[in-house]
């Protein structure tokens, strides 16, 4: 059996986006910066995908919706803008979370060195920040809360809606990376207070290489990109129109199918947890509740998980690990740290990351084989004999 | 290209000598837990030859495969000739590993050395104490 168990780190492409793609290659190829009729057409087909967009995540006018090369692009020109905006205004404090993607976190420490200060907040251990530690660090000279909807390592969700209300109230700019969450669960800017939210296609069976990054109206963007007046000069570069039509495919057949989804998909995610929780010395990473239905990850004892990974590779399963081996640094996932996991367990983290193209047969195919391969990997691992023989405490 | 070598991933899926050695003349356990990589080498030594060598290894594809791999090349050679193994040679005979994991094998030979070094501790045999310097996780950036 072959498992594609790795969708946070990117999806297949769904055929309805394809089809809609198609024609933008060679029928509706026309630049929309032109005049001609060609041109023209392929900007009214463009001017309909933002509108459509816009609709899907409740946004109050297409024009808040910036087209980019996908999540990192819009994280990066969503913080500077904030950063920007604020510095105009002598604030100068970003907050943010420890757990964030290095598209956030690697942007404020950019902006840490041009004299900004951030502070990043504790996820606790079970990766959800509290509406009360946010408020807690909001200050006079707050510039910008960041803070990801859902983990893309763990799968938490953050208590979205109420630190936008908190950060309405007190006059901070709010921007949410929902890469993880848009297409998955319900996603609204105007009810959930979102000033600006990233977005990437391809984590909902999109394209590659396209997102978007929607801003309040009255919120000045900074350009990351210089050149042309495309997106209202605020973002360089002519439209990808194929995978524009495609993303806008992808997002409305995405929410169009998203309450039979996540009851499909969480299902699965149940058969997974419980599935995995047998094996002895296992850890759930993240709460148990609070997260998106497709993420799940788990920290067995006394195996590393870039082995762990092959393994399963052999066995047809395709997943990803926080394991310093896998990150290509020496350092564990900064996320799995982030919860407060030593080293040494971090280090036999597994991530499955499933949709609603997965099947309840593929979980329980996943859960033998993981059971088998931890197995046979303890066996091997001389960290498990010193657990089992008492001479080295457990840790979970 | 594949991540790794056909060799490394024959020594992965079917590593050589694994296991424990309840008599063994020497155990020497190198790496640590907190940087994913810890080798423990079992050596049986008579009459000065290594007649038996099995490893117990926690951490990535290429740790097990190097370690599985320094097993056999030692396997049935003289004590001298095991100090001598290299961490070159044990990359040379995987086929090659990639940049980021020549620590790997770095750790396999001294997990050699450290089950040698046991071995002449045990017996009482003089050594010359320059063939072991501390050995220090290099691939290792913590305490």
């Amino acid at each position: 059996m072959r498992v594609y168990a790795d969708n946070a780190a990117t999806t297949k492409l769904s055929p309805v986006a394809k089809q809609a793609m198609l024609p933008y290659f060679d029928e509706i190829y026309g630049n929309p910066s032109t005049l001609y009729t060609l041109g023209q057409e392929a900007a009214e087909h463009l001017l309909a995908c933002r509108t459509e967009i816009a609709n899907l995540i409740g946004a109050a006018d297409p024009k808040e919706i910036t087209f980019t090369s996908g999540g990192s692009e819009a994280d990066n020109q969503a913080i500077v803008s904030a950063a920007m905006n604020g510095a105009r205004k002598g604030k100068k404090h970003l907050i943010s979370t420890k757990f964030e993607h290095h598209a956030v976190l690697h942007t404020l420490e950019k902006l840490k060195k041009q004299g900004f200060e951030v502070t990043l907040l504790d996820v606790h251990e079970n990766g959800v920040v509290t509406v009360e530690d946010v408020a807690a660090a909001i200050r006079e000279d707050t510039a910008l809360v960041t803070i990801m909807f859902a983990n893309n390592e763990i799968g938490t969700i953050q208590p979205i809606r109420e630190i936008g209300a908190l950060c309405r109230e007190k006059g901070v700019t709010f921007h949410t990376d929902a890469v993880q969450a848009v297409g998955h669960v319900p996603v609204n800017v105007q009810e959930m207070n979102i000033d600006m939210l990233s977005v990437s296609a391809h984590k909902f069976h999109g394209p590659r290489g396209v997102g978007f990054l929607y801003a309040k109206k009255g919120i000045p963007l900074t350009n990351i990109i210089e050149g042309g007046a495309q997106e209202r000069g605020k973002r360089a570069g002519t439209e990808n129109t194929p995978a524009i039509a495609g993303m806008a495919a992808a997002l409305r057949e995405a929410v169009d199918n998203m309450d039979s989804n996540m009851e499909k998909v969480t299902k699965m995610r149940e058969i997974l947890i419980n599935g995995l929780q047998t094996i002895p010395h296992s850890h759930l990473n993240g709460d148990r509740n609070k997260r998106v239905p497709g993420t799940v990850n788990f920290c067995f004892e006394g195996i590393e998980g870039e082995s762990l990974l092959l393994m399963l590779d052999r066995r047809g399963i395709s997943a990803s690990s926080g394991s310093a081996c896998t990150s290509g640094s020496l350092d564990p996932s900064h996320v799995l740290l982030a919860l407060g996991l030593p080293h040494e367990v971090a280090h036999g983290s597994l991530r499955l990351s499933f949709n609603e193209y997965n099947t309840e047969e593929e979980m329980t195919y996943i859960v033998e084989n993981v059971k088998e391969v931890v197995e046979y990997l303890r066996n091997m691992s001389p960290v498990w004999d010193e657990l089992e023989k008492g001479e080295r405490p457990h840790l979970i | 290209m594949a991540l790794y070598s056909e060799k490394v991933m024959d020594h992965f899926e079917h590593p050589r000598n694994v296991g424990k050695m309840e008599d063994a003349s020497g155990i020497g356990e190198v790496g640590n837990a907190k940087c994913g990589d810890i080798m423990r080498m079992y050596i049986k030594v008579e009459n000065d030859i290594i007649t038996d060598v099995k490893f117990n290894t926690f951490g990535c594809g290429s740790a097990i495969a190097s370690s599985s791999m320094a097993t056999e090349m030692i396997k049935g050679k003289p004590v001298s000739e095991a100090l001598e193994l290299s961490n070159k040679a044990v990359i040379e005979a995987l086929d090659g590993l990639p940049v980021q994991k020549i620590h790997c094998s770095v750790l396999a030979e001294e997990a050699v050395k450290a089950a040698v070094k046991d071995y002449y501790d045990k017996n009482g045999i003089e050594y010359d104490h320059e063939l072991f310097k501390e050995g220090n996780c290099e691939a290792c950036h913590l305490d």
